[in-house]
């Protein structure tokens, strides 16, 4: 017991010995990040590693908003038809010098050429060093959209598409589309060993990386000569901490400042625990049930309708998201530019709902509910959800039978065009642009692929094919707010939530924003005594 | 002795080999398209699954990826990693010295704890001590890892501040790791503090992961015990008058050793199983969690080479274990 006792007194003296690394803060991340190069991956994980904090992009999304601010371009312009897109580069811009890299000049136009093209051409000794899985690039449709991209000199950069995008900018500032340095990469695949790109990173942002000890620290320095000026702490510190408990457990016993992605039970107690700050924001996501459109009865809106009115999402929102959601009902978040107020949810009534069924025709329907076997922020707990609308449903006569698939299989499965049953799916924003939730998700183009409600109406598919050409945001706006009274109308889905992201800091951490991009951002964070 | 390891070392060849077909079959079986899971809810166009699948060679017929694999391995190659493209031996050798630091800790606490546990229980069966302990080792089999892990974590590092919440080593100390055992690096980079430091982080998972093979080596060593001491070679030492340490802890507990050892022998596999859960509790950068997370991810190169080295290494510790029955029992190495 002396023994036992002794070892104690010596681990509490332990927490008090130690050489203090000032002004450094800790993040407890949820995960180790699959490398630090962005472009090959699409997990917020290792963004939150690499791109969030290391890079910089053409166009950036200013903190705490999805409004894009220029980056690493201070400005742009488009040609009238919209289809060349010229960069004006900001001079001065250093990449971090580390232990592994001195970089012998500033910023340029090759650094843009190199970042694009070893995602875009298959010739290019980069494109393969990652395997050439540049799902983000190719995800955002870059190989067809961008036809060539050119150096006008030094500062300048001109994209040529293929058709006019207005959401091209908004693309910019997303994760996969990191400048990184070019001369790095040179002297790397000089070195033969092209891989370090994607193992010790250099970008221009406002932490440099020092060092990662896999699965368990990563650790980050602030630059000094960062464009925007040096990063109120000196230090950044990535604890990879996978057990949300035990999360909340460092962040209480003062090992980290900030946490991610709370357990929904934790916020009771996290609410009245004075070691905690718990910030909170909507999503930019939607959870929804897809029907299949093409498939009997569910290609008549009044039965899609009519079910849509059966389900109680109000109690959705207590049990599944035990209140960390808010009712859906639009298919773009309220947090996004050009969401529609105006639009008037389906009431839960399931007297009328039974009779529009019945006015349609349609007794003793059975259907399949497709219930997501992983737990997404759109969806915290799809069996339970599908349960409680297995329920709703058989309260006006329809009988839902719940299937689940292994998750990659769900996701291909899901994507037939004769899938028997609808689906419980969702998205998370990656750009801020509306585009990135209609044209992706409804758009004609994306039936048999994320248009998982597989769902093509002319009327709606022109309004969003022309916001995307215009690229005048109000005009932008009007046709973006009238998609959505036709979605509303034709109902291809059951709008169900936005959930409600929870962070918990440290009472110490300042000026600490929530990115609704889902992403961690450190810059212009710091701590107080 | 040699000819017992030749003939013991001969049955590794075959077993090596059905590992092999195991581990190559068992991620495949698992329902789930690896490039479906990458590319997530965005999805991939058929051309572009049907390119990747190209450029990692899913489109190969099974019997030549397995080939392939089985090259690899002849080659001291096991691949690279699906998801972080590094090769999966790096990976692996990186973070097994954590897994092995702490199951070693484990084990150790567990068989120093246990065995004598076992014999004083067994000496004095049927009191208050016997019962006590085979009741508490009862609990420790039956307890829930999860369980138990969060509330050592809430009482000792939240509550009282004893310990720390979770990792190898306070975040403060940043030093190289050569060897990859913590216990040494910290010594060896000669910071004031950083060997307390990596011992205060042990003491949690350490206690945690070795409750199972302590109350079983516990619970066995009495059983083993129970049974030697009514031996008549036993009786005859009594008679001769040595003392009860002598009887009890040098001609009862070597016999009683043999299905012991066997027990310590067989929680190797517990161990590790256990260490997947220890590891992500207690934000422990072992093999375990990177076991769990290439399975997630269909890391198929990852999932194929962790398998084969984890079942090597329970390889090398099973001839270990049959090497001392030898030592402690001249009788199973004639044989």
């Amino acid at each position: 017991m002396k023994s036992t006792s002794a070892l104690f007194c010596l681990a509490a003296a332990t927490l008090l010995s130690g050489p203090a690394l000032a002004n450094t803060l800790i993040y407890c991340t949820e995960g180790s990040p699959e490398g630090f190069d962005p472009a090959p991956y699409t997990s917020g994980t290792t963004f939150d590693a690499s791109s969030k904090n290391v890079y910089n992009r053409l166009a950036e999304f200013d903190r705490g908003t999805t409004d894009v601010v220029p980056g690493l371009a201070e400005s742009w312009d488009i040609s009238d038809d919209g289809k060349t897109v010229t960069f004006h580069l900001r001079p001065g811009v250093k990449f971090q010098t580390t232990d592994f890299f001195t970089p012998t000049r500033d910023f340029n136009a090759d650094d843009v050429i190199f970042s694009f093209e070893r995602q875009r051409d298959p010739d290019h000794p980069y494109y393969n060093v990652s395997g050439g899985s540049w799902e983000y690039f190719n995800g955002m449709s870059m190989p067809e959209l961008i036809e060539s991209i050119e150096k006008v000199d030094d500062m300048t950069v001109v994209f040529h598409l293929t058709r006019p995008e207005a959401p091209f900018i908004a693309d910019m500032a997303m994760d996969f589309a990191s400048i990184m340095s070019a001369e790095y990469a040179d002297q790397l695949m000089q070195a033969g060993t092209p891989e370090l790109l994607n193992q010790q990173p250099v970008g221009t942002g406002p932490f440099e990386f020092v060092a990662y000890q896999k699965d368990a620290v990563i650790r980050y320095r602030a630059h000094d000569e960062y464009f925007h000026g040096k990063a109120p702490i000196d230090n950044l510190v990535f604890a990879i901490t996978p057990d949300a408990s035990v999360r909340y457990q460092k962040l209480k016993a003062g090992e980290c400042h900030v946490m991610p992605y709370p357990n929904p039970a934790d916020l009771d107690a996290m609410e009245s625990d004075p070691a905690v700050n718990l910030m909170h924001q909507e999503g930019l996501n939607v959870g929804y049930l897809g029907y299949n459109t093409r498939m009997p009865p569910f290609d008549n809106p009044k039965v899609r309708k009519a079910l849509n009115m059966a389900i109680n999402k109000d109690a959705i929102i207590d049990v599944v998201f035990q209140g960390a959601g808010t009712k859906a009902k639009n298919p773009i978040p309220p947090t996004m530019w050009s969401y529609n107020d105006a639009v008037v949810d389906d009431p839960y009534d399931p007297e009328a709902a039974k009779k529009m069924l019945d006015d349609e025709g349609v007794t003793d329907l059975s259907m399949k509910i497709w219930a997501m076997p992983v737990q997404r922020p759109y969806n915290p707990n799809a069996r339970r959800m599908a349960e409680m609308m297995q329920a709703d449903f058989a309260k006006v006569g329809v009988k839902a039978e719940i299937v689940s698939y292994e998750w990659g299989e769900y996701l291909e499965r899901s994507k037939a065009l004769d899938r028997d049953g609808a689906i419980l799916m969702g998205w998370t924003g990656d750009n801020g642009d509306p585009d990135n939730f209609l044209a992706v998700l409804l758009g004609c183009d994306a039936v048999g692929g994320a248009n998982r409600a597989q769902w093509c109406y002319q009327p709606f598919d022109e309004l969003i094919q022309k916001a995307k050409v215009v690229s005048d945001k109000a005009e932008r706006t009007k046709l973006y707010e009238e998609a959505q009274v036709v979605f509303k109308e034709q109902a291809p889905w059951a709008t169900i939530a936005h959930s409600v992201v929870f962070e918990p800091i440290s009472p110490k951490v300042q000026d600490y924003k929530i990115d609704p991009l889902g992403g961690h951002i450190f810059y212009g964070v710091s701590l107080s005594e | 002795m040699l000819s017992f390891l030749v003939r013991r070392l001969l049955t590794f060849v075959p077993t090596f080999f059905g590992v092999t077909v195991i581990a190559f079959a068992f991620i495949r079986l698992l329902p789930g398209d690896p490039i479906a899971l990458l590319a997530g809810e965005r999805g991939v166009s058929p051309e572009r699954h049907a390119e990747l699948a190209r450029q990692f060679g899913f489109d190969q017929p099974l019997w030549r990826q397995y080939l392939d694999y089985l090259w690899g391995i002849l080659h001291g190659d096991l691949g690279i990693s699906f998801v972080t493209k590094k090769p999966v031996l790096t990976e692996f050798f990186t973070l097994f010295p954590a897994t092995l630091e702490l199951s070693l800790c484990a084990i150790l606490l567990a068989v120093l704890v246990g065995i004598p546990a076992g014999v004083i229980a067994a000496v004095n069966r049927g009191k208050f001590f016997d019962q006590a302990l085979m009741t508490t080792a009862l609990v420790g089999y039956s307890m829930p890892i999860f369980w138990w892990a969060l509330l050592l974590i809430i009482v000792f590092s939240s509550g009282l501040h004893w310990t720390p919440v979770s990792g190898r080593i306070s975040l403060m100390y940043f030093f190289p790791t050569p060897t990859g055992f913590m216990l040494i690096d910290s010594l060896l980079s000669g910071e004031k503090g950083a060997f307390a430091s990596a011992v205060s982080h042990l003491i949690l998972p350490t206690v945690v992961l070795a409750t199972i093979p302590l109350a079983v080596i516990a619970r066995q060593t009495r059983s083993a015990m129970l049974e030697v001491l009514s031996e008549d070679y036993v009786r005859t030492a009594r008679a001769k008058g040595l003392s009860p340490f002598r009887v009890n802890g040098i001609h009862a507990l070597r016999n009683a050793l043999i299905p012991v050892v066997t027990v310590i022998g067989l929680s190797v596999g517990t161990l590790l199983a256990g260490a997947i859960l220890t590891e992500t509790i207690f934000s422990w950068p072992g093999i375990g969690k990177w076991m769990v997370d290439s399975i997630f991810r269909r890391d198929y190169q990852a999932v194929q080479g962790g398998l084969l080295l984890i079942a090597a290494i329970v390889m090398i510790v099973n001839l270990t274990v049959d090497v001392l029955y030898g030592l402690i029992n001249p009788r199973i190495r004639k044989g």
